[in-house]
């Protein structure tokens, strides 16, 4: 595996998600001899992981069992070791297109941060792309190096430690596109419009605050982009449920049977839901917003540099 | 994947050239075109040639003539820096309809004599009585409008997945399934779509969503359509304007014979024989059909109707616009072409043999469905050709069949990871002392069903049963028999 390209067969050194069921889930770095806790029991990579094919069910030591899985960006960004706050997929989805990255693009980034969006932009610009990212968290940059390897990305990525707003992206004229995710990005739009191609390209930066976004716009229109548009994605998940709402009792009067021909309407209307008239209750399928959900993570602006 | 060695072609040319596919756009508003000499197009009123285009730089913008001819228009001069008179509210502004001095007559005339449009608005502004005690938002405002209206600016750009799906869904979001462009930006990401995967994508938007597919793989790894009907609709992938090579790792395959193939009874004579014949004019039916839902505002667009340039896919034979009716196929060389025709036709049954072939390895390495059709059937048929722990996305316009199409995906097993989740998508007007979000929303942009694809031991065992209930069995189970 690498997750630049499926591999069918987990091999040793592969890091591979590990499904318990319902968003419940963590990687594992595969080893010989290698040991991991479960809930339902020890798996032994060994014996039940190398070799075996992504996507099939592993049986536990107290004989419950998990999906192994293929490691994807998507399922790394849900079960990253956090050392900063993160992009999630939703908001990653809308930079990737807006920033229009393909298989070739070389892009910038800072920070690094936990590498969120890193992987998502490698996966994407594999295999002929590069990304150059700069995180002036020494330690921060070094950890995440480290997970490049593992992941077998980290010939196309450069990790560089410095400050973005005071060094740029140590790049000149090479980007299609830039990724901002710093508390002042105003201070690295002229980096940015450096590290830039001659030709242009595009332009992003996170904030979760208008503020930032004002001065950042502001930063942006002296520097001479263009189709600077601010955006903000909210993703809604529904839980799909089964209902079952009851049909009030209003007495009954002698020939009326009201409740049964409501129950055959709404059942010739929706094949989906079926009453039950003795239990006087109409089930139905529906889904149901989570009772709380993300409200803001960030606004999303984004610009293109143009010739002129 | 046979085909990872292949580079793609570099994107290196930025030039503007005759029989490039590129987009129009003015302010917010799109429109793909085909660049070619001395023919007139007509976009947002204004009618123009892009023979002055040509040999430009992609990002140009240009000023229209009255002639009709573009000229590459440099920095946007920032006019009228003299704000200097401006009111603090509008207690004494009166809307008596007399503020402005010029007459309608009087601006047509201006217009007749040439005059450019950013003289015309320093007209309406110092004829204008109420301009000066207007605040300077308001002045801002004025001028902004004015300006949209009277200078005649457009740029071209280069195609995109980023352009063409919002053009689209502003534009046609009835022949997209009003699949917004956010969703599509989620499709692409959660189906994990890069270089070198073997994707099978089932669509009816009109080829945006395989173009956006085409996109991200770059020309790498392979992708098979499945297509109802005769053959594929094409119109908005053409708009991309791909390089030929991305064409020969296209496939396409016919849904009606998805069973065939699952059930290994797959061979060319259940095809109908007519129904290669048939292709090309079916194809243009197929399209024009699609076209007939459209309103009929793009009538215009037959100045742009034309010749493809790249790639031997029969879709190429299609119009590069937004269509309006297909032209009628080539009917002049009638005998020359019958030969032609055998050795397409050939090379036609040859491909779909090697689809068939893709397909019976059951090895897909994703799977994406956006359609006008029910998606439960769909998705219960095209997963049986995916891979264990590969990820699917289905697109719909309503909620309700995912929800079925969820319950039936948990009976059958197999997948993992389900989530039924919609996005919202909110545009902000961001200027010093006035940001807020824009007045205006998408109401809707579709809900996507994902998951992730497992191995099915259902399938095997007949075993519907829960966790639960599967714990006494051996612990020393082995899959080997997989593989």
């Amino acid at each position: 595996m690498s997750f630049v390209e499926y591999g069918n067969n987990i091999k040793e050194g592969d890091t591979a998600i590990v499904y318990l069921g319902h968003e419940s889930m963590f990687p594992v770095k595969v080893q010989h001899g290698g040991k991991t806790q479960t809930k339902y029991g020890v798996i032994r990579h060994s014996t039940d992981l190398i070799g075996k094919q992504y996507g099939s069910k592993v049986t536990c030591s107290k004989g419950g069992w998990v999906y192994v899985l293929h490691p994807t960006p998507e399922l790394w960004t849900v079960n990253l070791p956090h050392r900063t706050q993160i992009l999630y997929s939703t908001d990653i989805s809308l930079i990737t297109m807006m920033l229009e990255l393909k298989p070739g693009c070389v892009v910038c980034e800072s920070g690094t941060g936990s590498g969120s969006l890193s992987h998502a932009i490698i996966r994407t610009i594999a295999p002929t792309g590069h990304l150059y990212t700069v995180e002036f968290h020494q330690q921060r940059a070094e950890k995440a190096m480290e997970e490049f390897q593992e992941h077998k990305v980290d010939h196309l990525v450069t990790v560089k430690t410095q400050d973005v707003c005071k060094n740029g992206f140590g790049v000149t004229n090479v980007a299609d596109a830039i990724f901002l995710d710093i508390p002042s990005p105003w201070e690295a739009i002229g980096h940015a419009k450096s590290a830039l191609k001659l030709e242009g390209g595009r332009i992003c930066s996170f904030s979760p605050c208008i503020e930032q976004v004002q001065r950042t716009c502001l930063a942006l229109e002296e520097q001479g982009f263009t189709e600077i548009n601010t955006l903000e994605i909210l993703l809604r998940v529904h839980n799909v449920r089964t209902i079952s709402l009851q049909i009030p009792d209003l007495g009954k009067a002698a020939e009326d049977n009201s409740s049964a021909e409501f129950d055959r309407g709404h059942q010739s209307n929706q094949d989906a839901s079926c009453a039950d008239v003795q239990q006087g209750t109409v089930q139905f399928k529906s889904s149901l917003p989570l009772r709380e959900m993300v409200g803001h993570t960030g606004y999303l602006t984004f610009a293109t540099k143009s010739l002129f | 994947m046979e085909e990872s060695t292949r580079p793609p072609v570099a994107s290196a040319h930025h030039v503007i050239r005759e029989g490039d596919c590129a987009v129009l756009k003015r302010d917010e508003v799109f429109k793909a075109v085909v660049v070619l000499k001395r023919r007139k197009m007509i976009f947002e009123k204004q009618w123009f040639y892009l023979d002055n285009a040509i040999g430009q730089i992609y990002g140009t913008t240009f000023e229209v003539t009255s002639s009709g001819s573009l000229q590459p228009k440099k920095k946007v001069e920032e006019t009228t820096a003299e704000t200097k008179e401006a009111g603090t509210d509008n207690r004494n502004i009166v809307d008596d309809g007399k503020s402005q001095k010029l007459t309608h007559d009087d601006i047509k005339a201006l217009k007749d004599k040439g005059i450019k449009g950013q003289e015309i608005v320093q007209q309406l502004i110092e004829n204008s009585t109420t301009f000066r005690d207007k605040t300077e938002f308001a002045q801002d405002k004025y001028i902004k409008k004015k300006k949209k209206k009277y200078e005649a600016i457009i740029t071209i750009i280069k195609p995109s997945t980023r352009i063409l799906s919002t053009m689209y869904y502003a534009r046609e979001p009835g022949k997209i399934n009003h699949l917004r462009y956010d969703t599509l930006a989620q499709m692409l990401t959660w189906g994990n779509v890069r270089a070198g995967n073997k994707m099978i994508v089932m669509e009816t938007c009109a080829g945006l969503v395989l173009g956006a597919v085409m996109e991200r793989m770059g020309g790498y790894g392979s992708i098979i359509q499945m297509y109802p009907g005769e053959a594929p609709v094409r119109t908005a992938t053409s708009c991309f304007g791909f390089p030929e090579s991305f064409f020969n790792t296209l496939y396409g395959f016919p849904l009606s014979k998805v069973k065939n193939v699952l059930a290994g009874t797959f061979s060319l004579k259940t095809l109908p024989p007519e129904s290669e014949e048939n292709t090309l004019l079916a194809e243009e039916s197929n399209g024009s059909l699609d076209d007939k839902q459209l309103s009929v505002q793009e009538a215009e667009m037959e100045y742009s109707t034309e010749r493809p340039l790249a790639g031997n896919q029969p879709a190429d034979q299609r119009e590069v616009d937004i269509p309006a009716e297909s032209e009628a196929p080539e009917d002049d060389k009638a005998k020359g072409m019958m030969l032609d025709k055998q050795k397409k036709q050939e090379e036609r049954r040859k491909k779909l043999i090697e689809t068939a072939a893709l397909l019976k390895d059951k090895n897909a390495d994703g799977l994406i469905v956006a359609s006008r059709f029910h998606p439960t059937p769909l998705l219960l048929s095209l997963l049986e050709f995916v891979a264990p722990s590969r990820p699917f996305v289905v697109y719909c316009q309503y909620k309700e069949p995912l929800l079925e199409c969820y319950t039936k995906l948990k009976e059958k097993g197999g997948v993992v990871n389900l989530k039924l989740s919609e996005t919202w998508l909110r545009n902000y007007q961001v200027l010093p002392d006035r940001s807020h979000p824009k007045l205006m929303m998408s109401g809707g942009g579709g809900y996507l069903l994902t998951g992730i694809n497992v191995v099915n031991e259902n399938l095997k065992t007949d075993d519907y049963s829960e966790q639960k209930a599967e714990e006494p069995t051996s612990k020393k189970r082995k899959f080997q028999d997989r593989h």
